[in-house]
Order: C-alpha cells, then sequence, then structure tokens
C-alpha cells in the first residue's frame, strides 16, 4: 500500500495503475474503444454483460422516445445502448464526396424505403434518408481520475492491475458516495429486484475483471458482432482511434470525433473511449466532465477557514460584552 | 456465473478477508427468455431516474435544427415563485433523460446536516459556558450535542444500503474521500462529546456517591475528564459543522459542488444559528447572552454567504428556487430572519428567546434540507450537467491539464 501522493494524482495525466502502486512488471493498462460508427444496435453486449455479470434484468419496456429499452446506465444495466434518431445525412453536405462508405459498409441498417417517403421524393432527387441513426453503446469509462474510487470511504472500490475500477462488493456498504461523485452516472447502488444478489451495494462495469485475470476478451467485446466494441490495451486502442477517425473524415463524415481519448482532460482520460458522430450531450455524455476531486484541496481549505470563522464567532460571542 | 460471492443484504463480516479475488463459476445465465417477467421494482425504480424530467420538455422532436433536440422555454412544472424572468438555456441531451445520477440518499442525510451541525454548536458552546460559569448552558449544551450525534450517527448508519457493515467505514482512512475523513471527525469529535457528557452525567449523581461506593474511584476522576474533554470536543466540533459541506460538493451534483466555496460558511452559520436557538431554548436567559449574540452573527452570516454562493453558482442556483428545494429555502429564510430578530429582542423574555430559538433551529433545518433538494433536483435535469460544461467550454475551451 503506497501512500506517496504524486503530482498528478488528482489531476493530470498519469498511468493509474502505477500510481495505485502496482509494481513495474503490471500488465498495461486495459480498455474499450468503443467505436460507434459500426454500432448496429443489436444489444449483444447487454446481453452478454448480463450473462457472464450475473446482473439482474429489472425491467421490459420502451423508452417511448427511441428504440431504446434499457434507459441509461445502471446497477442492473453495466452496458447500455443508446438509440438515436436524428432527421440529419450521415455524410455532411458538401464534406467530401459520399465515397460509398454506405455501399463498401452495408451493415443491412435499416433505410427507409422509397415507397413510404414519397414527399422525400418529391423534394429532391436524391434517395438518400434524410435522417440517420445513431447507435452507441456506453459502459462504465474506467477513468484515470475515477471520482467514484476517490471518495469511496471503505476501500471497497479500487484500482486493478489492469488501471481498472472494480467494486469489492463484499466490502462496500451501500453509503452510496460513489453514485453522485460520478461525473457520468454510471455507478448506481443496486435497488432490486428482490432476491437479486448484492442488492443495496453499489454496482457497475469490472471491465468483466474475472475474465481479464484469466487472459480474455471481456464478455461484451467479445459479443460485439461488428467490432464497435474493441478491447485491448488503451495505449494501442488511442492510435487505432485516432486513425479511425482520420478514415472517417477522409470519408467526408465530419461530425466524426472521439471522446474521453485525451489523458489530460477534466479526467485524465478514460480506459473506455469513444468515436461519437455528434456531441457527446447528444447520447447522454456530459460534454466536458471533470472529475470533482480536481477541485477537492480547495474545497478542504474552504472547509477549514470556515470551521476557524465558526470557533472565532462563538469565542468573541462569548468575550465581546456580558450580559 | 457469479463473480464474487453472494452476499445477503446482511452481509458477513467475515468475508471481508480476500476480497477482490473473483470467482469463476459455471453458467447460470439468468433469466433465459422470461425477461418479461419483470421485477416490477426495478422498472420503478428506473423510472424514478427517467421520469423526472420525461413529459416536462421536448427532448428530440425530429423537427428543428438538425434534430439536436435543442430546447428553450416552456418547461416550468412545479415550484410557485419559480424566476422565469431568465430566457431558459439551450441544450442538447439525450432525450431529457439526467446525465449524473442523484445521490441514493434520503431524508437521513439532510436530517444528519441539520443534527451534525447542532451537536457541533452545542459543544463550542457547552465549553464557552463553561469557560464562563455558565453551568446550565453547559450541562444542556453537553446534552445536546450528544443527543444530536446520537441521532446522526443513526441516520447515518440507517442510510446505508447495508447498514450492517457501518464498521467497513473504519477500515481505511482516506483523504481523497470527504466521508472517510468525516467519520474519523465524528469518531473523535465523539469520543471527546461523549466524555464530557459522562462528566456532566456523573455530576448529576447524588452528591454522597463520590465519597462512598463503588463509583468512588471513577468520579474521583471526574475534574481530569470535565473540561479537557469539553475543550476538544469544542476544538473538533467545527470540523464537524463544515466538512458536511465537503461532503455534498465532492460530488459531480451540479448544485453541489458549484457551490464548494460558500458552502462550508453556510453550513457553518446554520450550526451557529441553530445551536444557538437550541441554547437560548434550553437555558435561563441571565447565562444565554453569548448563545443570543452567536444566534444573530450565526443567521446573518448565514444569510449572507447563502447570497454570495447564489451569485457564484450561474445556472445551478436555479433549483435552490424551484419547487420543493425553493419552498424550503424560502422558508429557511423567513425563519432565520425571524429568528435573528427575535433574538435581538429577546433580552430577557423567555418566551421570546424560546420562540427565536425555535424559528432559528427550524430555519436551519430547511436551509440544510432545501440545500439538499437543490442538489438532488440538479442532477435529475440534464441542463444542469450540460449548460455549465458548455457556458465553460464556449468560455475557456476544453479543460485540458497544462502539463
Amino acid at each position: 500500500m503506497s501512500w506517496t501522493i504524486s503530482e498528478n494524482s488528482f489531476w493530470g495525466p498519469l498511468d493509474p495503475a502505477a500510481d495505485a502502486g502496482y509494481p513495474e512488471d503490471r500488465p498495461k493498462r486495459k480498455g474499450f474503444f468503443t467505436d460507434t460508427s459500426i454500432c448496429i444496435g443489436c444489444k449483444a453486449c447487454e446481453v452478454a454483460c448480463k450473462e457472464w455479470n450475473d446482473v439482474p434484468s429489472d425491467h421490459f419496456d420502451m423508452t417511448a422516445t427511441s428504440y431504446d429499452n434499457s434507459h441509461s446506465l445502471n446497477s442492473n444495466q453495466w452496458r447500455h445502448v443508446a438509440f438515436i434518431e436524428q432527421p440529419k445525412r450521415l455524410v455532411t453536405e458538401g464534406g467530401g464526396q459520399d465515397t460509398g462508405l454506405r455501399g463498401t459498409v452495408d451493415l443491412g441498417m435499416p433505410t427507409v424505403p422509397p415507397t413510404g417517403a414519397a414527399e422525400q421524393l418529391a423534394n429532391g432527387a436524391d434517395d438518400r434518408p434524410d435522417f440517420r441513426w445513431l447507435m452507441s453503446s456506453d459502459v462504465c469509462k474506467h477513468c484515470t481520475h475515477a471520482a467514484c474510487l476517490d471518495v469511496c470511504p471503505t476501500g471497497s472500490l479500487f484500482r486493478t492491475e489492469f488501471g481498472t475500477v472494480v467494486v469489492q462488493d463484499d466490502i462496500c456498504n451501500g453509503c452510496g458516495y460513489c453514485v453522485p461523485a460520478c461525473p457520468y452516472g454510471v455507478i448506481e447502488r443496486r435497488k432490486g429486484p428482490d432476491g437479486a444478489k448484492n442488492v443495496g451495494i453499489a454496482q457497475k462495469c469490472t471491465l468483466c475483471y474475472d475474465r481479464l485475470d484469466a487472459g480474455k476478451t471481456p464478455a461484451c467485446a467479445q459479443a460485439c458482432p461488428t467490432q464497435s466494441i474493441q478491447y485491448g490495451d488503451v495505449e494501442e486502442l488511442r492510435e487505432r482511434a485516432n486513425k479511425r477517425v482520420e478514415q472517417l473524415h477522409d470519408a467526408g463524415i465530419m461530425d466524426a470525433r472521439l471522446y474521453g481519448n485525451d489523458p489530460t482532460d477534466g479526467v485524465g482520460g478514460t480506459g473506455a473511449f469513444f468515436l461519437l458522430l455528434d456531441e457527446p450531450e447528444v447520447y447522454g455524455f456530459p460534454p466536458d466532465p471533470v472529475v470533482t476531486t480536481k477541485d477537492l484541496p480547495s474545497m478542504y481549505k474552504h472547509a477549514v477557514a470556515a470551521a476557524g470563522t465558526l470557533l472565532a464567532g462563538a469565542a468573541v460571542a462569548f468575550l465581546g460584552g456580558r450580559r | 456465473m457469479t463473480t464474487g460471492r453472494e452476499v445477503g443484504p446482511e452481509g458477513d463480516p467475515s468475508e471481508d478477508a480476500h476480497t477482490h479475488d473473483q470467482v469463476n463459476a459455471t453458467t447460470d445465465p439468468l433469466a433465459g427468455g422470461g425477461d418479461n417477467a419483470v421485477g416490477r421494482e426495478g422498472l420503478q425504480g428506473v423510472r424514478s431516474q427517467t421520469n423526472a424530467t420525461v413529459g416536462t420538455r421536448g427532448g428530440r422532436r425530429g423537427s428543428g435544427e438538425g434534430g439536436s433536440g435543442r430546447r428553450r422555454g416552456g418547461r416550468r412544472g412545479g415550484g410557485r415563485g419559480d424566476r422565469s424572468m431568465v430566457p431558459e438555456a439551450e441544450f442538447t441531451s439525450y432525450y431529457g433523460r439526467p446525465i449524473v445520477k442523484p445521490s441514493p440518499w434520503e431524508a437521513d442525510i439532510p436530517a444528519y446536516l441539520f443534527a451534525g451541525g447542532l451537536a457541533a454548536g452545542s459543544s463550542i458552546l457547552a465549553a464557552g459556558a463553561d469557560l464562563t460559569g455558565r453551568p446550565t448552558m453547559r450541562r444542556s449544551g453537553r446534552l445536546v450535542s450528544i443527543g444530536a450525534l446520537g441521532f446522526s450517527m443513526v441516520a447515518l448508519v440507517h442510510d446505508l444500503g447495508t447498514p450492517s457493515r457501518f464498521y467497513n467505514m473504519l477500515r481505511v482512512a482516506k483523504p481523497t474521500s470527504p466521508m472517510s475523513m468525516g467519520t474519523w471527525i465524528l469518531s473523535a469529535y465523539g469520543a471527546f462529546a461523549g466524555a464530557a457528557t459522562a462528566a456532566e452525567a456523573a455530576r448529576m449523581l447524588p452528591p454522597r456517591w463520590r465519597t462512598r461506593g463503588p463509583l468512588r474511584r471513577p468520579l474521583a476522576l471526574l475534574p481530569y475528564v470535565d473540561r479537557p474533554a469539553g475543550v476538544l470536543a469544542a476544538v473538533v466540533a467545527p470540523a464537524v459543522a463544515s466538512y458536511t459541506a465537503v461532503l455534498l460538493s465532492d460530488t459531480a451534483t451540479p448544485s453541489w459542488h458549484s457551490a464548494y466555496r460558500e458552502l462550508p460558511f453556510v453550513f457553518v452559520g446554520s450550526a451557529a444559528a441553530a445551536s444557538s436557538g437550541m441554547a437560548m431554548i434550553t437555558a435561563p436567559t441571565s447565562e444565554a447572552g453569548p448563545a443570543r449574540r452567536l444566534a444573530v452573527a450565526g443567521a446573518a452570516f448565514e444569510l449572507v454567504m447563502e447570497h454570495r454562493m447564489e451569485q457564484t453558482m450561474g445556472i445551478t442556483a436555479e433549483p435552490l428556487h424551484q419547487g420543493q428545494a425553493g419552498r424550503l429555502m424560502r422558508a429557511a429564510k423567513a425563519l432565520t430572519v425571524a429568528g435573528a430578530a427575535g433574538s435581538l429582542l429577546a433580552g430577557r423574555s423567555r418566551a421570546l428567546s424560546v420562540l427565536s430559538g425555535a424559528a432559528l433551529m427550524a430555519g436551519s433545518a430547511c436551509t440544510r434540507f432545501g440545500v439538499f433538494e437543490a442538489g438532488q433536483a440538479s442532477a435529475k435535469d440534464p441542463k444542469y450537467t450540460v449548460v455549465p460544461q458548455r457556458e465553460r467550454l464556449e468560455r475557456e475551451g476544453p479543460v485540458r491539464h497544462p502539463g
């Protein structure tokens, strides 16, 4: 157990496993690169995750706003496929030629049949649909600076040798502090269903810690049929992601951008990062999250000043005049 | 397959060894195809996160610019007296769903914020009374502090998801966790306040017990414990009153985090007002002069700092004026002003002292519940997560570490 606090312990680029005190022979940091441009919304990741990790099913209803029927990341949903329908074309208007990305990467995505879109045909000669579906499989980000881990008062949440963040179910006492601490709204205290294990305990993605230990790929990435979810060494995934963005930009998809890949960002970069085709908040991500503990030293200073004020005020009340 | 051992809600202390070796077992796919047989509770659980916003806003509507689902104006559900002069901020979200999660904490936690402040302030007043020869105020202060501390402990344990494992709070001392620091602050404070109250209780025993009987020897120690423990409790107490602000602020909950500079001052003011109010009720007016002065000062300080806090919070100050939180904060202000005014005028009037004291305590409680509820509301609306971050992006660009 190391008690050293390095310069960037609260914020900044860092190898989290090294910072947590793992020795030199630790494995490389593991993570996910989720390329949402090739997600087909099949939810195989959700199912695989539930099966492998024994995550209870707890509801089965549509949100009535889209084809999303799993609502959010929560204690019983460690992968969540967001589903967004937009009146917008995949290839930005005027942004390069349509290099035939649709042709070469036909994933069987539904298109608008001409018969059902008479107005569209009447309006323009273009038979491409003027709407798009965005699908994105969200997951715990396994932040470099993980607020949930920082604020956990029992040490239940810990940094693994793979640089991931995992809850120890048998330590957590369900204080719930990690829940509001997470800037992405990932971790949650399990409320039910009745009879499920770990009710009253904080639950979230473990990046399949047990599978990693055995040298296997996490269940979601293993199940993903399009390699939208890619698992590997974070360093290598970041390079791969950069290449992919370039490729998409060349193809005229100028909306493509990476989210969470920058080790200098507000959470020190995430172990699980994303390629998005729109602003982060469209997918339910915070646009520019910052780990709350970045401000913790300042918070403590203010609290100490306030405590001093109270003591001084009381002293003055007793000494200042006698009635 | 299971990862880790199955742990019932009661937990099992013996499992604390070998914590993070996860156990692979055979696959037992859950709820194969029978997903329709859904746990209703889970359904409600999820709904409670989402419904808070759905229906009150447009979200994405398949119209407008690029379907980005921006919204402006038009949303005002609960909360009379909302300040709707300012045009609604424009922002995008995933169908109006929350981004961050509200804390799972219930009324236990704001009740603890109040009781913790009351305990802390009472210990300070008790020590002051002890040092300045006010025996009744000393006694009531010590008794109130231990009562409020006991209530706090029960509330804190009750709010845990697995209360039987409360002692796991004592596994680590972790500076990055205000809750861990709070645990140790409360432990130290509890020891001193407990010793001071034990000494106080011993004073209430029949005097002859000090010279005869089995308690003779322990009671002889009394003078060595009494004042030192009371003073030490008063030295630790301010930390009890102010750390709770850090507890709330060190989260991604928009209306708590953005208040981190002023909230500790609001909370110590609130603690001073509540405990002085209690002293005005429990101590004779002849002894309660310092309590009346501290009551006025604490109340004024709380009101001023709360106002300053709202000035610096930007859009995340809104929840403090809306709905349940808005009602609580308005009540807090009215009660605190009334209580402070009453304390100024109370003088030797017993009735006015009691009334003012009660108003101050109620005001303090409303402040705690109001701040708590405002934070919860801010977490449930993606607006308070997205808009401040977007504003910062426009102003300063993305947050990037310089090194």
